[in-house]
């Protein structure tokens, strides 16, 4: 393996020239500059004490970087109206069961339509992929009829449930289990008399653990960036998200505090795309579609 | 359907033979013997075609009606359509600024999600997981693009401002997101700054996934340079990459609706940023006409649906 690798090597070499590496080092120099340079400088506000908010002209770095921005947010959040732990446990709540059973639900669905041979599963499997090409903008208006006449608009239901079938997760756990749970394996285990239920539960699963991964890190990504529903009117039900952002909305006495919470809001969603990096990627291998 | 059958013939409950049945019978026979995938797609499939399927259906035949949610609704032919497109000019305004939307962010998007992906391929493994970071964090980052509020905020304090005042080109600041030329080319920067997303993912994985003895034996073949390489064998091999990216590309094109309000305000000035969700937004959330809206979200569907289907015909001749 190693020996070939080296060959390899050898060969791209060859395929390369100084001048390619030199201009694609630039490119991607600069415009790595445009994506990192405002996450940096968000960081930097967030360290700014006021005299260096407001200054003249303004500076890109802090230079006596203070954590009072931050300690002004825990005082604003202990004074809000709704106990802010109540926002912060919505958000919990929510994120965990609308996870919870997106990652269930997905799983199952994902099996039959990728390993069980029913009829019909080509039809709902491409309504699924249909569904993917629409944004929720196109729903949310009949969707607002669907939960009145359900009667759950302005309860949890009205938000966790519908992230139940957040159809990207199947999207993707289904095209990973078809390219790398094999179907002799299932074929023996059925051969072994274990229903279909638990040679998913027992064969398939354990093998497609970074497409569990991937679906629970999206899931909760969508519900933690999630801030205002229009389903929502009670202020104990609303969530972290949207407690931040008015902060955010507070104007120049909040400034401060608002560029604290942007970075407080950035920081969980990063975390967790740097601890499951490798397993979305590889799970993002088997994403591709087939006309 | 008859491949399948041969394909499964190892199966244990044998699949039935199609020979002595009509096609109706072999159908019903073959649901039964796999009855248990309908039982497993179900809880899934319920919820979906509640809140995903329901509701664009519910909005085609709303399109046709006036409805306020609080009387029964009145049909009213293609009434809606028809003001739409001949009566209310905010609306072909946002028609134009969601195709200007769309037209730049789709492709851009599209284009730097792979080069950066292709650019990061060559670079060490041990440093690749850094630089995905870098390019992938502001999209995932959530309302964090409103720092380009402060960057370009409309007073001397900002960033952009600040410098562009003491460096004399400017005499006093300008209110960035309050200006009708420069809203839209603002928006769309930060639209692309958000935008390295999902299928900037799947082509990095994409092109992990290329067989690296095709590129041996390309070298062999008298393959000269990397440019070659992309466009006589990573491309073709990463078709379905490119198509599940273009896809999300598409989808995400028409989305930036969100940054448009946060950044510029709910509306924009002078409509200059007015895109059909905003649109969408104003008579479905705020005046709730529903028979209205509900025409309008049928087109926006279509337009989504159709860009995709045009965009997937023009990826089918990629490497042929």
């Amino acid at each position: 393996m190693s020996k070939k690798l080296r060959t390899r090597n050898h060969k791209v070499v060859l395929n390369r020239s100084a001048g390619g590496d030199a201009g694609i080092t630039f490119f991607l120099v600069l415009l790595g500059a445009f994506m990192f340079l405002p996450m940096i400088y968000a960081v930097m506000q967030s360290l700014k004490p006021l005299d260096e908010l407001w200054v003249f002209p303004p500076r890109f770095y802090v230079v006596n970087p203070t954590l009072k921005n931050f300690g002004d947010l825990l005082r604003l959040m202990s004074t809000s109206w709704v106990p802010f732990s109540r926002y912060i446990f919505n958000t919990i709540l929510i994120s965990v069961v609308g996870t919870g059973g997106n990652l269930i639900l997905s799983s199952l669905a994902a099996y039959a339509l990728a390993k069980i041979k029913f009829p019909g599963r080509e039809f709902f499997f491409q309504t699924i992929v249909l569904s993917l090409m629409f944004n929720s903008t196109v729903t949310s208006i009949c969707n607002f009829i669907v939960m009145t006449a359900l009667g759950w608009v302005d309860s949890y239901l009205a938000i966790i449930v519908p992230t139940f079938a957040s159809t990207m997760g199947l999207y993707l756990m289904k095209q990973f289990m078809e390219s790398s749970v094999s179907d002799a394996v299932l074929e023996s285990a059925r051969l072994d008399g274990a229903s279909e239920f638990r040679t998913f539960l027992t064969i398939a699963m354990p093998m497609v653990k970074p497409a569990w991964l991937t679906l629970i890190v999206y899931s909760f990504q969508g519900l933690w960036n999630s801030g205002t529903s229009i389903y929502i009117y009670s202020e104990e039900l609303k969530t972290f998200n949207y407690a931040i952002s008015q902060i955010l909305s507070g104007g120049i006495v909040r400034a401060g505090a608002g560029a604290a919470s942007t970075v407080v809001m950035m920081i969980v969603p990063i975390a967790v795309f740097v601890i499951t990096q490798s397993n979305i990627i590889e799970t993002m291998g088997s994403s591709g579609m087939k006309d | 359907m008859s491949q399948n059958t041969a394909a499964k013939t190892e199966d244990v409950k044998k699949p039935v033979a199609r020979k002595d049945m009509t096609m109706m019978q072999w159908t019903l026979k073959e649901m039964k013997r796999n009855y248990v995938g309908y039982l497993m797609l179900a809880p899934f499939y319920i919820i979906f075609l509640t809140f995903t399927i329901l509701p664009v259906l519910l909005s085609i035949f709303l399109g046709f009606t006036t409805f306020n949610m609080l009387e029964p609704p009145v049909f009213v032919g293609l009434d809606n359509y028809i003001r739409l497109f001949l009566d209310d000019d905010i609306f072909l305004l946002a028609v134009k600024n969601t195709f200007i939307f769309a037209a730049i962010t789709g492709p851009v998007s599209y284009l730097l999600s792979f080069l950066v992906a292709w650019f990061i391929n060559e670079i060490p493994p041990k440093i690749r997981a850094v630089v995905t970071l870098v390019f992938y964090a502001p999209s995932i980052s959530g309302q964090v693009y409103t720092i380009w509020g402060t960057l370009f905020s409309g007073d001397s304090y900002g960033w952009v401002n600040g410098w562009l005042l003491e460096l004399g080109f400017l005499t006093e600041p300008v209110q960035w997101f309050k200006n009708a030329s420069y809203v839209m080319p603002l928006c769309i920067v930060v639209a692309l700054w958000t935008s390295l997303g999902t299928a900037f993912l799947s082509f990095i994985a994409g092109l992990q996934t290329v067989d690296k003895s095709l590129y041996e034996a390309a070298a062999v073949d008298g393959i000269k340079n990397r440019w070659q390489e992309l466009w006589y064998i990573t491309l073709p091999v990463m078709k379905p990459q490119l198509m599940f990216g273009a896809v999300m590309a598409i989808t995400g094109s028409f989305g930036f609706g969100g940054i448009v309000t946060a950044l510029c305000g709910f509306p924009s000035v002078d409509y200059a940023a007015h895109t059909i969700m905003h649109h969408l937004e104003d008579y479905g959330g705020q005046r709730f006409e529903v028979g209205y809206s509900s025409a309008i979200a049928t087109i926006l569907f279509f337009m989504m649906v159709g860009a995709n289907a045009l965009v997937k015909k023009v990826l089918s001749k990629v490497g042929q």
